[in-house]
């Protein structure tokens, strides 16, 4: 560390400079070896972080990484906001799958109220929770694809990825940012365009996985790159607590879905795809499983979409709607009580795990009676998985 | 709930007296260990046959200002063949006398006491890799702590720390 207030450049040994880059690694052989710092990219690409390799030819036998580029302090901000508006920061912490962030926060939340959302909330959470992991396996197929010389899976991936996110502008009214999972259960019920969109994408999504496949699956540079490469043992994968496709790739049956079941989702008849090699293609492999599993969840989700309210009845948590602020007093003061202060949550502590596209992605929340959250706390799944 | 029981007797005829109270709130069971006995309860947890907690989750720190004692630790873990979570609790008094790292029983420890540290300033003994993972190498403080300010303070760089300090109201260090 360097001392506080020094002002001084000072110059500095190669040896000095690798303890300074503070990743703490050994260097297994640094006469032969190359090192070399790759990244960190720029915040528009993908995955800002830097990692420090160590390179034996084109192979790389030790690794480091640097991450933190984009810390923006959010636990500690949300400490300072109350339980609605902290939702909103839940959003930027990942904009691929913004709908699984908001849904492990107001799970949360809403366990920490001891409240339950509606049956028609949780079957509507679990449709765009799922859209939302079909959509962020998208842009991690394209750019994968794209990173190993595959221009036109890109392409393609996008085009669907932009239809999803139409439809998340039909039903939050922003592309990502979404915030439409509130407390106590949604911002608004669907609008009706939004059935049929989505059958729509139903229908035609499985032909366009068929497409990326016939563009990867028998692609010799893709699968000279991809077979044999990365392999992680099913021993360490669960010692390094990887979670999502990364584990399941290893054969390790660990789906939040499955194991601690939230939102309903013991009611859904689906499948966990597991890989047995551990290597980069049974990853994708994995991935491309859950694409079609994710469609198989959403339709029976929306064959079975009960009718019914949205939000449960309780002023004191949901705001009241619109059309009661003219005529009822009580109705006011409660929009104006939860539009200022916030609702007080109990004391305690919970802690919540759902299944994000990226792997297990967890909150824990700690309540000190008032109306902000005393202490959050997020597991994010690619933390854990780039340790 | 059969399974939150059947942890809590096995800690108990193992390592009688490590744990400090049990707290079922919202179907989630935590159990309060002392802070000497946590590695050898995570010990017993992983490698007991029936019980197998094979995967640590998550270890995340809680700053429980104006509470004595001030800081909690959370080890969330699980075993995968057994379904089933359960989290420990310890209290840590001193923040430069932590627990003891869980590195030789889950490896990923290592890393998430490193962020522990980072943000909160627990310090895990034995853990070797304690460094800045999200704020820069030269920062001053963990600012999840509740007495760190949030904004209305000038942006900290290596050479303002002084300017900083001096011209807070309280000035300390």
């Amino acid at each position: 560390m360097i001392s506080a207030g020094s002002d001084t450049i000072q110059e500095l040994t190669v040896e000095e400079l690798r303890a300074k880059m503070g990743t703490g690694m050994t260097i297994e052989d640094p006469e032969e070896h190359m090192l070399l710092s790759m990244g960190p990219q720029h915040p528009s690409t993908h995955g800002v972080l830097r990692l420090f390799v160590e390179l034996d030819g084109e192979t790389v036998v030790n690794l480091a990484p640097d991450i933190g580029f984009l810390h923006t302090g959010i636990e500690k901000t949300m400490e300072s906001k109350t339980y609605t508006k902290a939702l909103v920061l839940t959003d930027r912490m990942d904009y691929l799958s913004p709908w699984s962030n908001n849904l492990a926060y107001i799970l949360a939340v809403e366990k920490l109220l001891g409240v339950e959302a509606t049956p028609r909330a949780q079957v509507i959470r679990v449709i765009l929770a799922e859209l939302s992991r079909i959509s962020s396996h998208l842009v991690w197929l394209g750019t994968h694809a794209l990173d190993l010389a595959a221009m036109s899976v890109f392409l393609y991936c996008f085009r669907e990825r932009e239809y999803l996110l139409d439809i998340y502008e039909m039903v939050g009214g922003q592309r990502m940012m979404v915030s439409y999972f509130r407390p106590g259960g949604l911002w608004r019920d669907l609008p009706e365009e939004f059935e049929p969109a989505v059958r729509h994408f139903l229908d035609f999504f499985p032909a366009r996985i068929a497409d990326y496949e016939a563009l990867l699956k028998n692609n010799p540079i893709f699968l000279r790159r991809t077979k044999g490469i990365g392999l992680i043992s099913a021993e360490d994968a669960t010692a390094w607590g990887l979670t999502g496709g990364n584990l399941r790739g290893s054969g390790v049956n660990y789906d939040v879905r499955k194991a601690m079941p939230y939102s309903g989702y013991e009611n859904y008849v689906f499948d966990v795809p597991l890989g047995t090699d551990g290597d980069v293609y049974s990853r994708y492999r994995v991935r491309i499983g859950e694409l079609w599993q994710s469609l198989r969840i959403i339709e029976q989700a929306l064959n079975n979409l009960p009718d019914g309210p949205v939000n449960i009845d309780d002023r004191k948590i949901v705001p009241p709607p619109r059309s009661e602020l003219g005529q009822s007093m009580e109705a006011v003061i409660h929009h104006f009580k939860l539009w200022t202060e916030g609702f007080n949550a109990p004391k305690g502590f919970v802690y919540q795990s759902i299944e994000s596209p990226r792997g297990e992605i967890s909150c824990y929340l700690r309540g000190d009676g008032g109306p902000k959250p005393a202490r959050v706390h997020f597991r994010g799944p690619s933390f854990v998985n780039l340790a | 709930m059969n399974r939150d029981r059947l942890v809590v007797d096995k800690i108990n005829a193992a390592l009688p007296e490590a744990i400090e109270e049990t707290l079922d709130f919202r179907g989630e069971q935590t159990l309060f260990i002392k802070k000497d006995q946590i590695k050898a309860v995570c010990q017993l947890l992983r490698d007991d046959a029936d019980l197998q907690y094979n995967f640590l989750s998550d270890i995340n720190a809680d700053d429980l200002l104006p509470d004595f004692p001030r800081f909690a630790i959370n080890y969330q873990i699980y075993s995968i063949s057994n379904q089933h979570r359960i989290r420990l609790r310890v209290y840590v008094e001193d923040p430069d006398n932590g627990p003891e790292t869980m590195a030789s029983v889950w490896p990923i420890a290592t890393w998430l006491e490193t962020e522990v540290w980072d943000l909160m300033g627990v310090r895990f003994k034995g853990n070797g890799s304690l460094r800045r993972l999200f704020m820069p190498e030269d920062w001053q403080g963990h600012p999840l702590r509740k007495d760190y300010p949030l904004g209305y303070e000038e942006v900290q760089f290596s050479f303002n720390w002084e300017a900083i300090g001096a011209r807070k109201p309280n000035p300390q260090e």
